[in-house]
């Protein structure tokens, strides 16, 4: 691209403050919930209570006669008009998946139910709290079947079949693939094993799943509001399972309060809710309470997995093999086939591995259906590597930091292949782990930590590192697109939809850079697509790298088509035009020249020669040409309480490389939010279920999410190691302080109690675990 | 049953069921929609309005029990087009991402400040451990809650 | 998080109240509503008729006289919370209570009359030996905490009975009180809370009073270890030895749930009441 790029950035790496904050601080953001049309019917769904059983029958005669109750329906009253049921779509049968089943899942079940919550039956009614009523009188006869709820359980012979058209509870498998590690292993100078639960959790966006759809019976479309990371996947999703054209669906997101993955998937409720509007004529609302969320919104995670780790006499590592048992839930949908998969692509981490090999059992359970959730199989696979790094290090009596450094992939061999096939984009490892050991002033605490074990009273310190490394910013591609009226006020079109990430913020300061132009004259659409052509969404820490550089190669492609006009209007030629101080002018000769606003009011005129015409646009979308590969190091402090196993982080420190960073303001938050999320499960979180597939962390009385003093201050800090695979240099960091935080706080704890010969505990580090742990070691 | 309040300097009567929460009812009846509901089991904090001067959870509030009351929501709590200094603070902090949790976050840490405006870090952790945010972590809030401190009067 | 439908009465006094209350011998009686009202919105409480005693000035008062502390019934826990006149046990555990938003609305005689065992109040009540003042329509009645909490959920209030005030000595010379809680760490409820009150003249312990919750089914006195206590130098020694005596007085009904054993819970009683023998003592000097 022939552009001057003479401008110094302004607005890239400020730290600006949002401008989606002053609705959301006033109260006057509307998210899905507050949407409101006179004639609104509200739904409410009859869930079952069994995690396993056969429905005979659907007695809902008092609930249909209740006031205000306008409809109670079944399955078998909605299932044969739609095209679809709920969206399963990734393709299970090709190598190296195999044995691959996908069976349906109908909207509303009609013969049998897989786990508890299963939607039977919906009460239509004039308003929530009529439908909440009638769910209460409508009773569904079970036959209770047999349950199975443990993943290595459903595995074994004479379990009970959880879908019947097939004789086992394999949902896939998948591998395996690498090379013959045996050997390697027999011969290792040093090996370790772990056997490590990635429990399930639930994602807990603040705001729970909500839909609203109103029908417009003149012109055909309805219109559907989304509590959606993706608008246009939610409009396909729902025009497939209708069997309508897209053009027959408007979907809007409007603010969206958090989504963590769990928000990327069409349900069968918003299914429901468009079809009864379209059918009914009438606007359909659902708002899950926050007890039906756990049991109507897939959950995250749920491996099992195995991994071993060999090094020779220097600690280089020789090989790891790693074993995922993938516990899938009753139904799978959306991604989740992928999500085991991306833990074997990065089950090296930042590691020069030599082989590698790995397989994966996916198994249908009676339980919630699982689904990505912040990380989606990268934390899963930072974890294995981090743990047993840190496992081997103990083993050798290796500082766990040098046993790092000696092995991690030089800086001079990128972009680099992996074994297990990942393309690593750009990375400097050891810098960040330097930079971070210095910052937290690793050898005092390491001194520190000796004196205190020497004395052997109070509380058992411990210090865990992880260095991560991640894969995102997937394609294939995404909408960035800049228009520029005659006032030189400029519009960006993203299909990049956030949910809290601020895309309106830093989507106008990429903007205005390219543009020189006041961030004040550019605004950012999404989330509606009736507005926004086409999009992808928000999801795996793509949106800067992709949609924004998107939106900068199009201000860039704008920019430069103003400077071929202004040339054309200033009689110049025009390498002799360039945009310096927001102004085009010839070289030499400053007062020639002309404002984006005497260039904006020109284009688009009748008269411009034919290659200056068509406007000041530009709308191409941004296709990368490879997945990024953000990295970083944490160190935790944490103390455990002998007496009650109580973990206090003491202190939390991160060096994260993301690349270029267009806001740090908006990066540190994700770093910060991220953070809270992978400590929230590595310490307290988790869904329990009872043998009977009862959900036990049923609502926030039991399902522990962190809250403001199980924290202490985060100290956030970076490298920059930009990514070659885009304009911007930008990776992604949504997810990133998840992906290393797990790790990095287990490592932390379990250091603490090494000197008992401790080797591993499985998340969620309870008080009363520990406690046992060190208890049954003292 | 007839029920009377004032909400952000309004006086409202409506005839609701003796059920209906008073979230619901600033939501429902009287249209405002600022005050957001995260859950029903009186954790979250999300539903947070001051009552009669205090930080209380409306979801856990019937209407009828507010009947009489002074009700301030998070569309009532600037003076004017002048944001209130936990407004702006959150504002400037970035003590906010998707903003759900934030108009019960602001209005729950209003009234802790105003009960103390000297607090440590400490003590504005334990203060908001009524509200959950999942997006933070609660760095940029405490953050935010130190300086609107510094702004409503705190510091030596 | 829509509650059944109810019939709503709303009591003006304390004579109202029981007026109300015996015309409705079924209707279930609400003061600030923060048991109440959660449960209703699970659908897991449908009472049909509902008292709200709320607004009842009569329950609303804290004062002290002559070494002595009365708390009206309605009295909410950020009340208690702030108030130097009580024992500080009963301030400690009133301000670890729900949260800031639950103590504005939750009352005292709410709390207790709903006997939740993770509960905190209860503890910290049958530690300091307090009194359980009630009126119905036959008179008033005066029932020692240990007597009042009878089973899980269960007092004993008698029908057409409502908690008026509870009242107790102040910690008074030479004497500190504390409370100690290990918090379920998503509700944050009690899974093991202790209350002690002790006495400390001329470094030895001259009177110790010792109750636990949240792991039993009502908050459970345990006299073995003041027994062991008092007579001793106030020494974290001989602190930590008795509070290990507390396993004497637990009783066969430890519970237990996902998020602690019951074997884990017991463990944890000998840990806190040391905890807060250890502040009681503290502020006992």
């Amino acid at each position: 691209m022939s552009t001057d790029l003479s401008g110094i950035p302004q607005f890239s790496g400020a730290r600006i403050r949002r401008r989606e904050d002053p609705a959301l601080i006033t109260g006057q953001g509307k998210y899905t919930a507050d949407f409101h049309e006179d004639g609104t019917l509200h739904l409410a769904f009859v869930r079952s209570p069994y995690a396993h059983a056969r429905i005979l029958g659907v007695d809902s005669a008092e609930a249909a006669g209740m006031a205000g109750v306008v409809a109670v329906l079944t399955g078998a009253d909605i299932n044969d008009n739609l095209a679809k049921g709920v969206p399963s779509g990734t393709p299970v049968g090709h190598a190296p998946y195999s044995e691959g089943k996908q069976p349906p899942r109908q909207v509303l079940s009609t013969e049998k139910v897989r786990f508890v919550g299963e939607a039977v039956a919906v009460v239509v009614a004039t308003s929530p709290a009529a439908a909440a009523d009638a769910v209460e009188t409508i009773f569904v006869d079970y036959e209770p079947l047999d349950v199975v709820v443990e993943p290595e359980t459903a595995l074994a012979a004479g379990a009970p079949i959880i879908h019947e058209a097939w004789d086992n509870n394999v949902a896939f498998r998948w591998g395996p693939i690498g090379g013959e590690v045996a050997e390697i292993f027999a011969n290792a100078a040093h090996a370790v094993t772990l056997r490590v639960e990635n429990q399930r959790v639930i994602a807990n966006a603040l705001e729970p799943r909500a839909v609203f759809a109103s029908h417009d019976g003149v012109s055909g479309v309805t219109t559907v509001w989304s509590t959606t990371q993706s608008p246009h996947g939610t409009r396909d999703d729902l025009a497939a399972a209708l069997g309508i054209e897209a053009d027959q669906l408007r979907v809007i997101a409007p603010e969206v309060g958090g989504g963590f993955g769990v928000k990327g998937s069409v349900y069968g409720e918003e299914i429901i809710a468009t079809y009864l509007s379209r059918q009914m004529g009438k606007p359909i609302k659902w708002v899950a309470t926050r007890s039906e969320d756990y049991v109507s919104t897939y959950h995250g995670r749920g491996q099992t997995d195995v991994i071993r780790l060999a090094a020779d006499e220097n600690g280089r590592f020789l090989a790891a093999d790693l074993q995922i048992l993938f516990d899938c839930g009753g139904y799978y949908s959306g991604i989740a086939p992928i999500i085991p998969t991306l833990t074997v692509l990065m089950m090296c981490g930042v590691y020069a591995m030599p082989v590698i090999r790995a397989e994966i059992t996916a198994v249908f359970t009676n339980k919630h259906p699982a689904e990505p959730y912040r990380g989606a199989g990268r934390p899963e696979a930072a974890y294995l590597i981090e743990r047993a790094v840190a496992a081997l290090a103990t083993e050798m009596g290796m500082d766990p930091a040098e046993l790092r450094r000696r092995n991690y992939i030089a800086p001079d061999v990128f972009p680099y292949t992996t074994p297990s096939g990942a393309v690593y984009d750009s990375g400097n490892y050891a810098p960040g782990l330097e930079k971070a050991l210095a910052l937290v002033g690793y050898d005092q605490l390491r001194q520190e930590q000796a004196a205190r074990r020497a004395s052997s009273d109070g509380k058992l310190m411990g210090i865990g590192l992880a260095t991560y490394v991640e894969i995102c910013g997937v394609g294939p591609w995404e909408m960035g697109s800049v228009y520029m009226d005659e006032n030189a006020k400029v519009t960006v079109l993203t299909g990049s939809s956030p949910h809290g990430q601020g895309h309106e913020t830093t989507w106008a300061q990429i903007a205005a850079d390219a543009l020189q132009i006041p961030l004040e004259d550019i605004v950012v659409k999404h989330g509606d697509t009736a507005i926004i052509p086409r999009g992808i969404g928000t999801f795996g820490s793509r949106s800067t790298a992709i949609a924004g550089s998107s939106v900068h190669n199009n201000a860039l492609s704008v920019r430069d088509k103003a400077r071929q006009l202004a040339a054309y209007l200033l009689e110049a030629a025009e390498v002799d035009v360039v945009l310096e101080n927001g102004r085009f002018q010839v070289v030499g000769v400053p007062e020639r020249g002309l404002s984006w606003g005497d260039v904006a009011a020109a284009a688009g005129g009748d008269n411009l020669p034919e290659a200056l015409q068509g406007g000041l646009e530009s709308d191409t979308d941004f296709a990368p040409d490879g997945s990024l590969y953000p990295f970083g190091t944490h160190v935790a402090v944490v103390e455990v309480d002998p007496e009650t196993g109580i973990v206090e982080i003491v202190r939390y420190l991160t060096v994260d490389d993301c690349g270029v960073v267009i806001n740090p303001l908006l990066a540190e938050g994700q770093v910060h939010g991220g953070l809270a999320q992978g400590i929230g499960q590595a310490l307290y979180e988790g869904s329990r279920y009872d043998e009977l597939g009862n959900l036990l962390t049923g609502s926030l009385i039991d399902y522990a999410l962190p809250r403001s003093d199980n924290f202490p201050h985060f100290e956030t800090h970076r490298t920059e190691t930009p990514t070659p695979l885009n304009p911007l240099g930008a990776k992604g960091i949504g997810e990133a302080a998840t992906i290393g935080s797990m790790p990095t706080i287990v490592n932390a704890v379990v250091d603490a109690l090494a000197h008992l010969g401790v080797r591993h505990v499985d998340m969620p580090l309870t008080a009363e675990k520990l406690w046992r742990v060190i208890h049954s070691r003292q | 049953m007839k029920v009377s309040m004032t909400v952000n300097g309004k006086t409202y009567t409506r005839d609701v069921e003796p059920r209906m929460l008073l979230v619901h009812f600033l939501r429902d009846e009287l249209g405002m929609t600022g005050t957001n509901i995260g859950c029903d089991t009186s954790q979250c904090g999300a539903c947070t309005i001051h009552m009669n001067g205090m930080a209380v959870k409306s979801c856990t509030t019937l209407a009828v029990q507010a009947d009489g009351a002074t009700i301030t929501t998070i569309e009532g709590l600037a003076n004017g087009s002048e944001l209130h200094p936990m407004q702006k603070a959150f504002w400037e902090n970035h003590g906010l991402q998707c903003g759900y949790c934030t108009p019960g976050m602001i209005m729950a840490a209003t009234k802790l400040v105003e009960n103390n405006p000297n607090m440590t870090e400490a003590e504005i952790r334990h203060g908001l451990e009524g509200n959950i945010c999942r997006c933070t972590g609660y760095e940029n809030i405490v953050r935010s809650v130190k300086a609107a401190a510094a702004q409503m009067g705190g510091g030596d | 998080m829509y509650p059944p439908k109810f019939d709503y009465l709303r009591a003006d006094s304390a004579a109202n109240a029981l007026e109300l209350l015996a015309a409705n011998p079924d209707a279930k009686v609400m003061a600030g509503g923060h048991s109440l009202i959660p449960a209703m919105n699970l659908r897991l409480a449908d009472p049909g008729t509902i008292i709200d005693i709320g607004r009842v000035a009569d329950f609303k008062f804290l004062s002290a006289n002559d070494g002595y502390v009365g708390i009206g019934s309605g009295t909410t826990h950020a009340e208690v919370a702030a108030s130097s006149d009580v024992p500080s046990a009963l301030s400690e555990a009133a301000g670890l209570i729900g949260d800031p938003q639950v103590r504005n609305r939750g009352t005292v005689g709410g709390n207790i009359a709903h006997a939740d065992p993770a509960s905190d109040l209860p503890t910290v009540l049958v530690a300091l030996d307090a009194t359980i003042s009630t009126v119905s329509g036959s008179g008033t009645r005066m029932i020692k905490a240990g007597d009042f909490f009878v089973d899980l959920f269960e007092t004993a209030l008698n029908d057409g009975e409502l908690v008026a005030e509870i009242s107790m000595n102040q910690d008074g010379a030479n004497t500190g009180s504390a409370y100690a809680k290990l918090s379920n760490p998503a509700s944050r409820y009690a899974m093991v809370g202790a209350a002690a009150r002790v006495t400390v003249e001329g470094g030895v312990f001259t009177a110790v009073s010792v109750a636990v919750g949240g792991l039993t089914p009502k908050a459970q006195a345990a006299p073995s270890v003041g027994a062991a206590l008092v007579g001793q130098a106030a020494t974290a020694d001989n602190i930590a030895a008795a509070a290990a005596a507390v396993q004497n007085d637990l009783g066969d009904d430890v519970m237990g749930d996902i998020h602690a054993s019951a074997d884990y819970r017991r463990q944890m009683a000998t840990v806190f009441v040391k905890r807060a023998l250890t502040k009681a003592t503290e502020r006992a000097g």
